[in-house]
């Protein structure tokens, strides 16, 4: 059937034979191992158990109460099939004005109410993975770059390199100030852009952070704004993670600093968002794209035709966040119980002397296991990563797989997994841990 | 608040080109029906949308099986333990028995003459995000693909603006029924190679889309054995697979390739989508589906830019796996299909309107030649926007369709109802008649006399219980309308 590879090579593009997609990286190999030997409490206590997925799982019990209470909210059951034809006839790429409504209203609460958004400005996209591409096709010719501070979110090289073209500058950040992103890193990342002939189109950052699960403070971001507006280059804010701040302090969002800010070049400031995480929907491939730039928003919603979200989701949607009591208590809830996990994981790793990234949002913690390398190395770090895979059967995401600059540390998930596992998770790293310092003592 | 010059400085070159595609007059027809919509009882006088190519002719069925099928929905009584599952569950192979429906349904579509392999079902976002998914994996920049003319407009779009491949027309002619030649095919190929354009490979919609026409084997063959002898690939934008409505049946590629061991299956690639064939566009079901391994693969990559909403795929999973429903869905869907094509084609025929001989889509491809002052786009243009502006119907001329010969309009039938489709053939009767009958504007006198006289002709066609109805008439309320309402 299949000719050889080098057949392909000459029939295929470009894009389609080179390694961009990036799923050759070693970050999934975690996956592999835990797809062929899956934990689970009754049928395989031994498996490995997942800790690389930043799902949400806490809190469906809300929700699927709100909807056995709210049928109307889909066009499938006997009280809402009457809707069933102009909802399904619907292509529109503006989309439901009832959703745009919600999703505007909804990304206002997660902000505790602190600034409102335009229905207006609301654009769809595949997901939060395909607003980044649709970021990238509309700020960015191929070739050029996005400044973004390190460690991130693996998956930018794939949404913003693979098919747009644009290249990732990483700005160092390391642990001797708790990872913060500093004014002279930016300039010295900008620069070394400017040396290699390399065009910088923006400054990409994830705030609340993946995967750190910190949030920007207020100075911070105000010199973010400074720096692009210097630089006239765009700042795009992936707050995908906020309404997961479980803790103070409160989250400042961007849309909060050009309120205030009557000098920043208000078409330089782009959001992106999606109910992925913050509501654990996933599936529903709920992405936004949210522009300050009445361009962007234009040629944004115009993409959008590549990735609409199905009529049948912007119906249920619409629905569930148009109801304010409803979002309050789930947004309230929801903090609560990653408070509460939160809680629980980090203080089962102090137990044997394990820290943390200081952290109050995200659906992971950023696990400091420095001590346990052999050398400060990528190489030592790996050779600890499958250690923790192959022995310790956890599937956690090692630093060097968000680019991280300092070796040693790992981002750890604990929403994804209910109470029991957890326990589980957290005896077999405190096992893992006194049984390799022992090692480390003896050797010693 | 917006800079504007200098945002061509900051955007990027495809934010700020026209690859968009939307400043095309086509969509002047849209604006115009957007700010003066048909409404048979609040705006009896308004424009009529006979441009979109929507399918609803069956949604009863489908929400007579939805109300019996509980099960199939993640938010009813019945089905919402499954929420968490189905909600939280964005693996881009996509659910199982998605994609086991989804080849099934393409099978049955297809008069079960073929069967498909689910693990070659990839998703994208509607037919677009597959037709671009497919540009992006077979093509680099400033390559092109072959593509037949006339073609649907937004083709411009999805195989173009953010992927740089470009496209070189086939033109087809109505000598031959626009019917694709190999000599085309080689004289659109050889242009390419003198312009230094590496050709990836060659794009058709069967059925087609403006034409309504399925393509014979013959003609197949030839292609298949035209792009292997080139080495280039074949796509297949088979959308309008099921709403074929009458004989000669659908042959689909996949046909001609269980039949043809030569074919290198590597250039073989089907687009299809449930915006057509069953009436679902905001559902946003498209799919890929190769027989090249490599493409399936980066195909299915890709896919994370689109995935369908796993609400969705459960649904659609749930009703594709019902046999039975498929199968007296996709026969009623043609039967309706068919009368609404014979009463549109009969109405225009007792006007001497001609269209060409089709037997699938949902619109028709509808000859005006004559009434063109002249053979060319701007006077095609021009009787256009005449029917847009006087007629008040939303029809699409030729040329959106980069069609080569002047004088074809896009016609569309299955978006409206009866009563409405009444309404527009009313139209286009006293159109054409005040055309032909060469009647001055300015003669109200001559205009009013004229129209009596049409009356009697009518009758004289047995039409006798219509009254002509123009948006200008001096009879303020036809009595056949206010009988309807």
């Amino acid at each position: 059937m299949g000719f050889t590879s080098s057949n392909q090579h000459h029939l295929l593009s470009k894009i389609a034979t080179n390694d961009r997609h990036g799923e050759n990286s070693p970050y999934f190999d975690g996956w592999k191992a835990y797809d062929s030997d899956p934990f689970s409490p009754t049928h395989n206590p031994h498996g490995v158990i997942q800790m690389g997925l930043a799902e949400n799982l806490l809190c469906f019990d809300l929700i699927q109460d709100w909807i056995k209470k709210n049928p109307k909210a889909s066009i499938c059951s006997r009280e809402g099939v009457d809707g069933f034809k102009d909802i399904a006839i619907f292509q529109d790429y503006h989309g439901l004005p009832d959703f745009r409504k919600a999703v505007a209203k909804f990304m206002g609460r997660v902000r505790g109410g602190r600034v409102t958004f335009n229905p207006d400005r609301i654009v769809m996209s595949g997901g939060a993975t395909g607003a980044n591409e649709v970021i990238a096709f509309c700020l960015a010719d191929p070739g050029d770059a996005f400044l973004v501070p390190t460690p991130y979110y693996p998956a930018f090289d794939r949404d913003l390199g693979w098919r747009a073209g644009v290249q990732l500058v990483p700005v160092a950040c390391d642990s001797s100030n708790d990872f913060k992103i500093t004014e002279a890193a930016l300039e010295a990342a900008y620069e070394q852009a400017q040396d290699a002939n390399i065009k910088v189109k923006g400054l990409l950052i994830t705030n609340p952070s993946n995967p750190l699960g910190t949030i920007f403070d207020r100075e911070t971001l105000r010199s973010l704004v400074s720096f692009i507006n210097k630089k006239n280059i765009h700042l795009i804010c992936d707050e995908i993670y906020t309404a997961t701040v479980f803790s103070e302090p409160n989250f400042v969002s961007i849309a909060e600093i050009i309120e205030e800010d009557m000098e920043c070049n208000r078409d330089l400031i782009h959001i992106v968002y999606s109910l992925s995480k913050d509501m654990g929907l996933p599936g529903f491939r709920v992405g936004i794209v949210y522009s300050y730039n009445d361009a962007v928003v234009n040629c944004g919603r115009k993409m959008s035709s590549f990735g609409l979200v199905s009529t049948q989701t912007q119906h249920l949607i619409a629905s569930m966040l148009l109801d304010d009591e409803f979002v309050e208590r789930f947004v309230a809830e929801s903090a609560k119980r990653l408070a509460i996990r939160h809680k629980a994981f980090t203080m089962g790793l102090l137990q044997v002397r394990i820290s943390c990234l200081k952290s109050n949002a995200g659906l992971f913690c950023w696990m400091n296991l420095r001590r346990l390398l052999n050398e400060s190395t990528v190489e030592a770090e790996l050779a600890l990563w499958r250690l923790i895979i192959d022995e310790v059967k956890l599937n956690v995401s090692p630093g060097s797989s968000f680019h991280c600059s300092e070796p040693g540390w790992f981002r750890v998930c604990f929403a994804n997994m209910d109470d029991d596992t957890m326990e589980v998770a957290i005896r077999r790293i405190q096992t893992f841990v006194q049984r390799k310092e022992a090692v480390l003592v003896a050797g010693n | 608040m917006g800079f504007t010059s200098s945002n061509q400085h900051l955007l990027s070159k495809i934010a700020t080109s026209l690859g968009h595609g939307e400043d095309s007059p086509y969509f002047d027809g849209w604006k115009a029906y957007d700010k003066d919509p048909f409404n048979l009882t609040q705006n009896p006088n308004g424009v009529i949308q006979m441009g979109l190519a929507e399918n609803p002719l069956c949604f009863d069925l489908i929400q007579e099986w939805i109300k019996k099928n509980p099960k199939a929905s993640i938010c009813t009584a019945e089905g919402v333990d499954e929420f968490k599952d189905i909600a939280i569950f964005q693996d881009y192979h996509g659910l199982p028995e998605f994609r086991n429906a989804v080849a099934k349904f393409m099978g049955r579509a297809r008069g079960g003459r073929v069967t498909f392999d689910p693990d070659r079902i990839v998703m994208s976002g509607g037919a677009t995000g597959a037709n671009e998914l497919i540009a992006f994996c077979l093509a680099d920049p400033g390559d092109a693909f072959l593509v037949p003319s006339p073609y649907y407009p937004a083709f411009d779009r999805d195989l173009r603006w953010r992927t740089g491949v470009q496209l070189v027309p086939v033109p087809c002619h109505s000598s031959n029924d626009f019917k694709i030649t190999k000599a085309a095919l080689e004289t659109a190929y050889e242009k390419a190679q003198e312009s230094n354009i590496k050709v990836k490979g060659l794009i058709i919609t069967n059925p087609s889309n403006p034409l309504g026409t399925i393509l014979d084997r013959e003609t197949l063959r030839t292609l298949v054995s035209f792009i292997n002898e080139k080495n280039i690939h074949l796509i297949c934008d088979e959308i309008y697979a099921a709403t074929v409505f009458t004989e000669p049946n659908f042959v689909s590629i996949a046909e001609i390739l269980s039949e043809d061991i030569a074919c290198n299956r590597d250039l073989i690639h089907i687009v299809y989508s449930l915006s057509k064939d069953m009436g679902l566009p905001g559902f946003r079901v498209g799919i890929v589906y190769s027989y090249n391994d490599e493409v399936v693969n980066c195909g299915r990559k890709m896919s994370s830019y689109g995935l369908v909403s796993t609400q969705t795929q459960h649904l659609i999973a749930s009703m594709l796996l019902d046999e039975e429903f498929t199968e007296s869905f996709i026969t009623e869907s043609a039967k309706r299909l068919a009368t609404r094509h014979g009463v549109f084609t009969r109405g225009l025929a007792k006007v001497n309107i001609d269209c060409l001989n089709s037997n699938a889509g949902l619109f028709c491809w509808m000859d005006l030649r004559r009434l063109l002052k002249e053979s060319t786009v701007e006077a095609e243009l021009a009787l256009w926007r005449l029917i847009i502006h006087e007629v008040k119907l939303n029809v699409s001329p030729g040329s959106s369709f980069h069609c080569s010969e002047p004088g074809w309009f896009r016609v569309c039938f299955a978006n409206m109802d009866e009563e409405t489709m009444e309404v527009a053939l009313q139209r286009i009767h006293t159109f054409v008649h005040q055309k032909e009958t060469v009647v001055p504007a300015k003669n109200k006198k001559l205009w009013r006399s004229n129209l009596r006289s049409l009356s009697f002709s009518s009758r004289r066609l047995g039409l006798d219980e219509v009254v002509l109805m123009s948006p200008h008439s001096p009879i303020p309320h036809s009595p056949l309308l206010r009988a309807k309402t």
